[in-house]
């Protein structure tokens, strides 16, 4: 099975388009819940990089960063989602360029 | 042989799944685009022989926080939003800008590419639950604390931002 | 008959033909599973069920599955046509996919992962996204509610679940579903007798992420009409019904294995021998219960009423004399071979079975859970006592290796004493009523 192993670039780039497409998901819309699930993309672009060297080097250090990013991911998206919750109740609104509550 | 396959499929699926979930106008498309997403992240996960992560990606991210994001969405569900401008006023500029980024990193990666040691020289622990685990819980044992106590502040954090002022 | 197969594809033929035999068996078995509820629903309400679709009604699955395949198919309008319909299909292929990891026996099990109790957790897990999509793509107020409360309620018993099964793998020591089975043969006892309260916050937690009674308010018929499944219809609701009995079985069959010793008999350290015979005493159990069924059915013979009925019960009987059979031949040299595989399966499917007419037999017997109470139950009582029960196992652990405690059921009588103190403590901080919400001070 070992025979024609997948080249390690092949991971990297995987990662650089996922990365790109998140970070195009984040500037690009207006909807702020889309923007957070762009953010998560990201986060699993650098996952996927993270596992790649693991296995390059045979290095378990890698996964475990990846299971602290996953718990960081968890963490954020919580908190991210109840201030949107708490923003929503108030200005019913979920698009970014309404959330102006900063300038008149 | 079958490597490779697998991984063009992961692949595909994967960023086929991101194209989509940037791009859909109704927010529950996305998210269920953003869960095949993860799926297939999984799924390189397993194909890395990393299987610990394989089943921690589908227990915290597919069933905990995408779980969450699809509450919150049903919950703040606009029926309006689905009509309006979708797209931000900066978008062009926000494409090209990423489109540098990403070809500054390829470049980074194109250059650099001699110095990747071929996959697969050493052999991954057998015992991947075992080896995390003995990382974990022996190099690691302050962050893991550190994450524990992030994750109690993050769970306060959002029950007292999302409880209605009574 | 092995050197046909060529190698390249030798160790797929096994796995692909279990598979084959459980997708193909399961939902015949998930129809009769329903008709044994309704005939057990009737017994305890001192009626009989149903009687009329075959001898003693057990031709009803099939009449069941023909009426719900020829129902007229509706989608109501507005709804989300494609999530509508992939909802079920999502449901019911995360329930079949979770038995994929599930040992029915020592020789029948399609993988044997080495992370297989996270696997199974994990894809149980995705079958909520079965309940949410099915309830949102509905677009009706019924479905949306029971759905999101479904998904809520079963959050919420994952975790209790989790840390339940937590404090038994301390024990095993492996996430492969074989090796927590070996470790069970090698300690020579089932885990529930070693963490009997981790086995009732499995099973109070298996029963709510099953959505069964009394945890079933999300699909309950007087409260929310069908919940998440209301506006399905035909063989689409067939398909949610299906997933729900698969996830029976999958939590069954995760409870066998991790608290009721798998395919291991009982007693399974006892080897001691019937005088004058190679097999061992307790491995003639399996003929014995067959044979004492066999003259049950005998016994009732003359009391039925319709000699149809008189002769499926002399076909009943028979046919538990020849299981009886079956399982003592195995015991016997030539056949020797097959006895950890068919004794292994029988124990199996008798714990499985034992473990799902628990869940029925509960199902008729409490009152249902209002809604903010099975929240509270899951938050404010299993979850703590779950905690405690992983901290007071693995202290327990740790001072019997590191002390060389030699008394394991002294150990046990104490941390189970010790959780059933934190239970009763637990239950009574629950049982005060809740204090008065202060106005918010300064806001």
């Amino acid at each position: 099975m070992n025979a024609a192993p997948v080249p390690a670039d092949w991971y990297l780039l995987l990662s650089l388009v996922l990365f790109a497409i998140g970070v195009v998901g984040v500037l690009v819309r207006r909807n702020v819940i889309i923007m957070l699930m762009s953010i998560e993309l990201i986060l699993n672009a650098v996952n996927i990089n993270l596992m790649a060297f693991s296995r390059l080097w045979a290095d378990v250090n890698g996964q475990v960063f990846a299971i602290f990013i996953i718990t960081d991911a968890a963490a954020e998206a919580a908190v991210g989602l109840g201030i949107i919750l708490a923003f929503f109740r108030n200005r019913e609104t979920l698009l970014s360029d309404e959330m102006d509550l900063l300038k008149w | 042989m079958i490597d490779k396959f697998l991984f063009l499929f992961f692949a595909v699926l994967m960023i086929g799944s991101a194209i989509m979930m940037v791009t859909r106008r109704n927010i529950v498309h996305s998210a269920v685009y953003l869960i095949t997403t993860l799926l297939a992240t999984a799924g390189i996960f397993l194909q890395l022989k990393a299987e610990f992560l394989f089943v921690v990606q589908i227990i915290l991210y597919v069933g905990g926080i995408m779980v969450l994001f699809i509450f919150v969405i049903m919950l703040v569900n606009l029926d309006v939003a689905i009509r309006m401008v979708q797209f931000s006023r900066q978008g062009f500029v926000a494409g090209i800008l990423a489109l540098v980024l990403a070809v500054q990193i390829f470049l980074a990666l194109w250059i650099g590419r001699a110095g990747l040691p071929a996959p697969a020289i050493h052999a991954m622990p057998p015992k991947n639950t075992e080896a995390v685990a003995e990382a974990l819980f022996q190099h690691y044992m302050l962050p893991f604390e550190i994450a524990s106590i992030l994750l109690l502040v993050a769970m306060i954090g959002a029950v007292v931002m999302a409880k209605r002022r009574v | 008959m092995s050197h046909l197969i060529p190698p390249a594809i030798a160790p797929f033929v096994v796995p692909v033909i279990c598979g084959i035999v459980l997708v193909a068996v399961f939902p015949l078995l998930a129809g009769y599973i329903v008709l044994l509820e309704r005939k057990l629903m009737a017994d305890m309400q001192a009626r009989l069920g149903p009687m009329r679709v075959g001898p003693h009604g057990l031709l009803q699955p099939i009449a069941d599955a023909f009426k719900l395949l020829i129902k007229e198919d509706i989608i109501p309008q507005g709804a989300d046509k494609f999530m509508f319909y992939v909802a079920p299909l999502i449901s019911v292929t995360m329930a079949l996919v979770a038995f994929s990891a599930m040992p029915f026996g020592p020789v029948f099990q399609i993988a044997d992962l080495n992370v297989g109790l996270l696997f199974i957790v994990a894809v149980g897990s995705l079958g909520i996204y079965g309940i949410v999509l099915g309830g949102w793509s509905s677009n009706s107020h019924y479905s949306l509610i029971g759905a999101l409360r479904s998904a809520a309620q079963l959050v919420s018993y994952e975790t209790a679940a989790g840390l339940a099964l937590v404090s038994a793998l301390l024990l095993a020591g492996s996430l492969s579903m074989k090796d927590i089975v070996q470790a069970q043969a090698d300690q020579g006892v089932w885990f529930i007798f070693v963490v009997p309260i981790g086995f009732f916050i499995y099973f109070v937690s298996s029963i709510a992420e099953t959505n069964r009674a009394p945890f079933d308010l999300p699909e309950a018929e007087s409260e929310l009409v069908a919940g998440y499944m209301t506006e399905y219809s035909g063989f689409r609701w067939a398909l949610y019904f299906l997933a729900e009995y698969a996830n029976m079985v999958i939590v069954a069959g995760i409870a066998t294995t991790l608290f009721l010793g798998g395919w291991l008999r009982p007693f399974p350290g006892n080897h001691q021998h019937l005088i004058g015979t190679p097999f061992e005493l307790l491995d003639a159990l399996p003929s014995l219960l067959f044979l004492g069924v066999a003259l049950y059915c005998l016994s009732l013979v003359p009391r039925q009423p319709v000699q149809v009925q008189k002769l499926f019960m002399a076909g009943v009987a028979g046919a538990c004399v020849l299981l009886a059979a079956v399982m003592a031949l195995t015991l016997f040299p030539p056949f020797d071979a097959a006895r950890e595989g068919v004794h292994g399966a029988f124990w199996f499917m008798a714990k499985v079975g034992g473990y799902v007419y628990t869940f029925l037999w509960v199902r008729f017997t409490f009152p249902r859970y209002r809604f903010d109470q099975l929240m509270r139950l899951g938050w404010r009582f299993l979850i703590p006592l779950a905690l405690v029960n992983v901290l007071v196992v693995s202290a327990s652990i740790v001072v019997q290796q590191n002390w060389e405690w030699k008394h394991p059921v002294v150990s046990t009588v104490v941390t189970t004493a010790i959780m059933l103190a934190v239970a009763f403590w637990l239950a009574e901080e629950g049982a005060k009523p809740e204090p008065a919400p202060q106005p918010a001070d300064g806001e």
